[in-house]
């Protein structure tokens, strides 16, 4: 019973298995990132990158026709030509990084939606250009395992600096650590793992299964190691439960799935052991100890 | 069906309605501190051109009319049809004596069409409209309305056998090569009827292209018939991404069932794909059409899944691009009825 419930959809059917791989890979990855953007109080940061990369998928549509490589470029190029004006921007004026990010991504925006309306009374574009994670096929499955995979050894390799210039940007510099470097690998990933996202999934999917899980966690850790972990563990969670009640209950995937990471927050923000309202109000005592 | 915002309609009414006369309401000004005066001011410096501007705007399809109201003897009628195949059956039998315009072009989904003002303003100076009619055009009355055009508009459809689904009308009566032949004659009434008083040496020209015509889409048919007539009612078993063929197969005797009761509107679901996929098996379908305006990839991975192979491309609501396979009406249907009977040969 229980079996046929939850086990037996993805023995019966290819593609649940391949958008549990793709949710589970990108789940690996997103934990991580998205833990990341918390600490460094870039959470709309993801939300306005993921709009970024439309003009660029846009055009490589226009050009090549629906092929993986070349819209996956595109929306690379693009998202990441937007995070380096906005750094820019910051870097050389006085304005603030959100403030030019903000305006830059509108552009970006802007330009995409009237390029596919330029391009034609509009075959339904949006749904071409954005993947729907009951269609990930092999090309899509081999970019979300790579870019996850590639993201967890980058990761690996300057998790220290990262962390160092979340919390203490000027002992970074003191000790020689190249702050700004680390910042830009930092923002190549995000844009590697929002693309994989959006071609898989859509970019709803993508950035809730960024962000949801790693604001959750927040409730309930506060080390970052566990931090990432625990983003990880509610990320696949979600993607196999989202999964699970697409098919039972007939919901749209995508959908269900980050409303699964939704519900997982919510529930978090209530009952979790750090930062929630059950420890504010339930254990004044410890509260004030600490 | 679809609800297409038009919003460049808005202010037309607003102009019209009030003046540029009076522009903001009265207000008392006495004790108002300056700074508050200035903006006020502002206010009104901003609003006063923007009335007359909406206002210039809610006349202007007055003025661009005219040259339709009175059109030059040697000038085409203009008309504007509202997507590619009707268009290609105005041009096939108006010839030279209509410029056809189509709102929605090939390759583009008319349930997803968003007018452009340039298209209000082609209706404008349109001698006739033509639509499918249906309910396929949801968005057609307001764009008429709005532009301000006096063209008469056609119901191509007009007196065909309306097919439903549920309580709801199928619009895609074009899928039959019978029903075109309806809407050939339609046309054909309504351009004579037009193009009559002022232009009756184009009218004989007309009824004979028209007559060809039904006479190209009548044999067209009748040849679909015969070679279907060998295919075993067993094997005409298809399963299509989009509601859109049902007419075909009502003319033909097709067993096809649409994949996506879902396809229009909103994401898929896993166990609309499941149901699908478990539907392919049980009762051993052995092709599955894309069409061409749909996302292919999800119509692949299920024909993979099922083991049974995608077909090929059959053109629903738009021609292709010009110059490529299915670029007119006659070759589209040719195109479809060849991609259906390649599928359903025997030993595939």
């Amino acid at each position: 019973m229980l079996h046929a419930a939850m086990v037996q959809p993805f023995i019966e059917f290819g593609f649940m298995r391949r958008a549990l791989v793709a949710c589970l890979a990108l789940g690996l990855s997103c934990g991580p990132v998205g833990t990341l953007l918390v600490l460094r109080r870039m959470s709309l940061a993801g939300d306005a990158m993921a709009h970024a990369l439309l003009p660029g998928a846009a055009v490589a549509f226009l050009l090549v026709g629906l092929s993986l490589p070349a819209m996956s470029l595109g929306a690379f190029v693009a998202a990441l030509a937007v995070a380096a004006a906005a750094g820019g921007v910051a870097r050389f004026t006085a304005q603030r990084e959100d403030a030019s990010l903000a305006g830059f991504y509108l552009i970006a925006l802007a330009a995409g939606v009237m390029l596919i309306s330029l391009r034609g009374n509009s075959v339904d574009l949006m749904r071409v250009l954005f993947g729907s994670i009951l269609a990930v096929d092999d090309a899509a499955l081999l970019l979300v395992a790579g870019v996850a995979s590639a993201s967890l050894v980058v990761l690996a390799l300057v998790w220290r600096p990262l962390l160092v210039e979340c919390f203490d940007p000027g002992f970074l510099r003191a000790v020689g650590g190249h702050g700004a470097l680390h910042h830009q690998l930092f923002l190549v990933l995000l844009v590697a793992n929002l693309v994989a996202g959006f071609q898989a999934l859509g970019t709803l999917m993508a950035v809730g299964l960024l962000m949801l899980p790693a604001i959750a966690a927040r409730c309930w850790a506060h080390s970052v190691a566990r931090l990432s972990a625990i983003a990880c563990a509610i990320a696949a969670a979600c993607g196999y439960g989202g999964l699970l009640l697409s098919y039972h209950f007939g919901l749209p995937s995508g959908p269900a799935i980050v409303l699964l990471a939704g519900a997982v927050y919510l529930v978090s923000l209530c009952v979790g052991t750090r930062d929630s309202l059950r420890a504010r109000y339930l254990t004044p005592q410890r509260h004030r100890r600490a | 069906m679809t609800h297409a915002r038009n919003a460049f309609v808005a202010p037309a009414p607003a102009g019209a309605a009030s003046g540029p006369a009076e522009p903001v309401p009265p207000r008392p000004l006495a004790g108002i501190a300056a700074s508050r005066r200035r903006a006020l001011a502002l206010f009104v410096a901003c609003a006063v051109p923007s009335l007359v501007a909406a206002q210039t705007l809610a006349q202007s399809p007055a003025w661009a009319q005219s040259p339709a109201l009175a059109p030059a003897q040697t000038a085409p009628l203009k008309v504007v049809a509202s997507f590619s195949l009707l268009a290609d059956m105005v041009a096939v039998v108006g010839g030279d004596a209509v410029a056809v315009h189509a709102l929605v072009g090939p390759d583009a989904d008319a349930h997803a069409f968003t007018p452009a003002p340039a298209d209000a303003s082609r209706l404008a100076q349109a001698g006739l409209i033509v639509v499918n009619g249906l309910g396929f055009e949801g968005w057609i009355d307001r764009l008429v309305r709005a532009s301000g055009s006096k063209a008469p508009v056609l119901v191509a459809s007009q007196g065909i056998a309306v097919r439903r689904i549920g309580k709801v009308v199928d619009p895609h009566a074009w899928q039959s090569l019978v029903a075109a032949q309806r809407y050939t004659e339609n046309i054909r009434a309504a351009l004579v009827a037009i193009l009559g008083p002022t232009r009756p040496a184009q009218v004989g020209a007309i009824n004979a292209r028209a007559a060809a015509y039904t006479q190209a889409l009548a044999a067209l048919d009748a040849s679909v018939r015969s070679r279907l007539a060998a295919v075993p009612p067993d094997e005409r078993k298809l399963v299509t991404s989009h509601d859109a063929f049902g007419y075909m197969a009502d003319a033909w005797d097709l067993d096809m069932r649409a994949a996506q009761g879902w396809s229009t509107a909103g994401e898929v679901s896993a166990a609309d794909v499941a149901r699908l996929i478990r539907q392919l098996k049980a009762q051993r379908v052995r092709a599955l059409f894309v069409e061409n305006i749909s996302d292919p990839r999800l119509m692949e991975r299920i024909a993979r899944e099922a083991g049974a192979t995608v077909g090929g491309t059959l053109y629903s609501d738009a021609l292709s691009p010009p110059g490529t396979r299915a670029d007119t009406y006659l070759k589209l249907m040719a195109h479809n009825a060849e991609t259906l009977l390649a599928a359903m040969q025997p030993g595939r």
